[in-house]
């Protein structure tokens, strides 16, 4: 039984359409990584999830119950960290752990504690005085001291640093081994990349994009360097090739992952010296997807619609090319 | 000079963050003064009211506490006692918030910190600040000085009064400059400054109570807690009635005092540290915090308890001035009419505590929207967001709200007829006796205010963005049809409109159960409106 189905999801506010037929399935047990570019809708799907937001259509079901109109019976099997953390000023953050803790049904004290530790938070202080990233830890302890079933993470690393990072990371696959679910939007592509069974990617309200990174990674192009005795001729007639070009006596070109198996037969008959393969970097998979031109990255469910897009989105691969040895998150 | 590099283009910074504030302030202060003079003249306008005036003032303990000392019969010497107080006390507050606008806010969200790392020296931010204040409070007395010329009055006193005002406004424009030195957090800062006026208010109310009267009965000679009181300073000045301009440089030598030692304390701490560290509370939450109706009251307390200390010196005061009310009376035939336009009925010590009843609903009813308006607040601040992703019912929630600021309403109330009554008793000797009737009659009032509640919550329910200025606005028309609605000689319809017109104003007429029952409904109606809507909107919307 999957913990969140949501299908066809529209949401509305005023001219606005945030929501625009939606689609989003997390199974039990899995890290769902939820991606999409700042303002693409990912706030406002987490809102309806948590039953904040009435839908306007289609179907939302969370651990198989309506999230409107179930909601408190829900909230006891869900714990949520918000994207911009706020607090009560004038309570503690360990007043604020306890009471988020205790109004969600009660926590786990001795976690509480262990936690408030390894985030090396002071509890003693008012939330008035703490920066962005200590009110983030707040809420971080008081969701992973509850022990639910689902985990909502609305970008809940933002304001923290590596170390911390990965203190988060370690309580991620800790919930997980114990059997919960965890629905984690964030930007962070290190992070996604290490926690993330699968991931679905959003653009201006609708799905474009959803499997595990493997099956994403061979939706984009990989980028081949090459160096031959004679020079190559005939790349431009095979399928899946593209911006072929040489630059001292090397050629550069983008590949298919379909259509490797074309390229090197052809490459072989020339002499190869030397080649580079670079596997596309998670950057470029959302780049590709977070780009200007939606109608790149329409209608790319299976991998022959993919490749039919990519010529639109050929400019923008190439400026990450040039980033890449230093950006790349691998 | 390095430490005062770039004062004058923060000074500029601040006269164009302030320019609306600043011209308010500068030209509503000598328009205020200026309307009130007139109102006093029209009231008091020959020898014989003015001397009944004076007399009554000097002796009654109530009106030294509260206008402080009068010095004579003279026109100008009435305007001072009767707008002293108020004038003195808005200028003291506009100063401190300005002071801790510019100076601690800054450090506070970091500005200081962008502009302190441009060619700045280490005064320039707090001397910008103190010079532009400073600046403010002279020009507004000048203004004021040409206001009171201006109502008729003579030259050397009217000079004298509004450089008492502004004396006020400079001295506690150096006060919040210590207090912004001191505290970590702006509101810790303004709060530090304001327990400074409150102090103040209290010292100078203490030994003007504690003066003499001389020989003819039309002065008071303040005693030395009036001397330590900032406030006090302005009183002392004696305008109208042979000026001691000296008076006038202790203002002045705390302003130099206050920016010597802020410079000091400036100096020794760190940007955006202060002198006092912020409190550490406890590291759990507990038990009884951990609900929403903990939550509720432990958010509302502060507040609840700042209320109530005003309700009961109030009350106290007008009960114990109820028995000086028939004095009053005599010297001043103006005051009986406007009380029984308030009060009614025919008895007029009883119309007279109705009408103050009257007026402590009205006021507490600020309290019911303030408190209900949190929930609008948190909401907003996206606090409400966290707590309704927990396991709490939307109804709960807002029903907390509503029953935190309901009992609130209960005690308040209750306090304002306790207190009421035993000032009148212990006057008259049955503190007992009146403080249980007053208390019955005020707490009658209670339907109006559930009445309040149940429109800011409908309007919360509704439309959330419009909340709080609805809610205020809401607040402002009954407050406006009860105070003017006679006057105004409105249609009793628009008059019906207010809750307050249906409340019988016991004691002076009967208590009745009908319209009692009929506001309660109403509320209860309103309230079911506004839970039903929030529970069926987004949140946040």
């Amino acid at each position: 039984m999957p913990v969140i189905s949501i299908g066809n999801l529209v949401k509305t506010f005023g001219a606005i359409r945030a929501l625009d037929g939606l689609d989003l399935h997390v199974e039990q047990g899995e890290v769902h990584g939820f991606l999409g570019p700042n303002g693409s809708g990912k706030s406002t799907t987490i809102r309806i999830l948590l039953g904040l937001l009435r839908r306007d259509s289609g179907d939302a079901k969370v651990l198989g119950a309506d999230p409107w109109r179930d909601a408190v019976r829900l909230h006891r099997r869900l714990a949520y960290v918000p994207g911009d953390v706020s607090l009560w000023p004038n309570l503690t953050g360990g007043e604020a752990i306890d009471l988020l803790g205790q109004l969600r049904g009660g926590l786990d004290r001795r976690r509480r504690d262990e936690l408030l530790h390894r985030f090396d938070l002071d509890p003693t202080r008012r939330c008035r005085t703490y920066s962005k990233g200590n009110r983030q830890k707040v809420a971080i302890v008081a969701a992973f001291s509850s022990p639910v079933e689902l985990y909502v993470l609305d970008e809940p690393t933002s304001g923290l640093d590596p170390l911390m990072e990965a203190v988060f990371q370690d309580e991620v696959r800790r919930v997980k081994q114990a059997g919960a679910t965890v629905l984690l939007s964030s930007h962070v592509l290190a992070e996604v990349e290490a926690l993330c069974d699968r991931v679905s990617i959003i653009r201006e309200g609708r799905t474009v994009e959803s499997g595990t990174l493997t099956q994403l990674r061979h939706l984009t192009r990989t980028a081949v360097t090459v160096e031959t005795a004679r020079p190559v001729t005939g790349l431009d007639a095979l399928p899946g090739v593209h911006d072929v070009h040489e630059v001292d006596g090397r050629t550069h070109l983008e590949v298919e992952p379909a259509h490797l198996d074309e390229l090197l037969g052809q490459l072989i008959r020339f002499g190869v010296r030397a080649l580079t393969s670079t596997p596309p970097t998670l950057e470029q998979l959302f780049l590709r997807h977070y780009g200007d031109d939606p109608a790149a990255t329409a209608g790319t469910d299976a991998p022959a619609t993919a490749a039919s897009g990519a010529p639109a989105a050929g400019s923008s691969d190439a400026d990450v090319q040039a980033d890449a040895p230093q950006g790349g998150a691998r | 000079m390095s430490a005062l590099t770039g004062t004058t283009r923060l000074a500029r910074l601040v006269l164009r963050r302030d320019r609306i504030r600043l011209t308010i302030w500068i030209l509503g202060t000598p328009l205020l003064g200026y309307a009130l003079a007139g109102s006093v003249a029209g009231i008091y306008p020959d020898q014989e009211t003015r001397l009944g005036y004076a007399t009554t003032s000097a002796s009654s303990l109530v009106a030294r506490a509260f206008n402080g000392p009068i010095h004579g019969t003279d026109l100008g010497a009435v305007v001072v006692a009767e707008t002293y107080v108020t004038l003195a006390l808005i200028v003291a507050l506009l100063s401190t918030f300005a002071v801790t606008r510019h100076t601690r806010q800054n450090e506070e969200t970091g500005r200081a910190e962008l502009l302190g790392a441009n060619v700045v020296g280490r005064y320039a931010p707090l001397t910008a600040a103190l010079i532009v204040i400073v600046a403010a409070n002279t020009v507004a007395a000048v203004l004021l000085a040409v206001a009171l010329v201006g109502a008729g009055l003579p030259l050397a006193g009217s000079v004298a009064a509004a450089a008492a005002i502004g004396g006020v406004g400079v001295a506690f424009t150096a006060i919040a400059a210590v207090t912004a030195q001191l505290s970590v957090t702006s509101r810790g800062a303004n709060a530090l400054a304001a327990a400074t006026l409150g102090l103040s208010f209290v010292l100078r109310a203490a030994g003007d109570v504690l003066g003499e009267q001389s020989a003819d009965g039309t002065r008071v000679r303040s005693a030395w807690p009036s001397w330590i009181s900032p406030l006090g300073w302005g009183n002392q000045v004696r305008a109208f009635d042979g000026e001691r301009w000296w008076v006038l440089a202790l203002p002045v030598a705390l302003l130099l005092a206050g920016v010597a030692l802020a410079y000091t304390l400036a100096e020794r701490r760190d940007q955006g540290a202060g002198l006092i560290a912020p409190r550490r509370g406890p590291a759990t939450g507990a038990p009884r915090l951990l609900s929403p109706t903990g939550l509720a009251w432990r958010m509302q307390r502060g507040t609840l308890l700042g209320w109530a200390v005003g309700v009961a010196v109030l009350g106290l005061s007008m009960g114990v001035a109820a028995d000086e009310f028939n004095d009053m009376i005599d010297a001043n035939p103006a005051a009986a009419e406007a009380i029984n336009a308030m009060g009614g009925g025919a008895d007029l010590i009883n119309a007279y505590l109705a009408a103050m009843l009257g007026l402590f609903a009205l006021t507490i009813g600020a309290y019911v929207v303030q408190a209900l308006l949190r929930v609008r607040g948190d909401e907003a601040d996206g606090v409400l967001e966290a707590a309704l992703a927990t396991a709490v019912s939307r109804t709960r929630w807002l029903g907390t709200q509503v029953l935190a600021a309901t009992l609130g309403a209960v005690a308040l109330l209750l306090l304002a007829g306790v207190t009421t009554g035993l000032g009148y008793g212990i006057v008259t000797g049955d503190p007992l006796g009146q403080a249980v009737e007053l208390g019955g009659a005020a707490l009658l009032r209670l339907p109006a205010l559930l009445v309040i509640a149940g429109v800011v919550t409908a309007i919360f329910g509704l439309l959330p963005r419009w909340s709080v200025v609805l809610s205020w606005t809401a607040l402002l028309v009954f407050l406006l049809l009860g105070q003017l609605g006679a006057v105004l000689e409105l249609p009793q319809a628009a008059l019906n409109v207010s809750p307050y017109t249906h409340v019988p104003a016991v004691p002076a007429v009967d208590p009745a159960a009908l319209p009692l029952v009929v506001l309660a409904a109403v509320a209860a109606a309103l309230l079911a409106v506004g839970v039903a809507a929030f529970r069926h909107r987004d949140v946040p919307s």
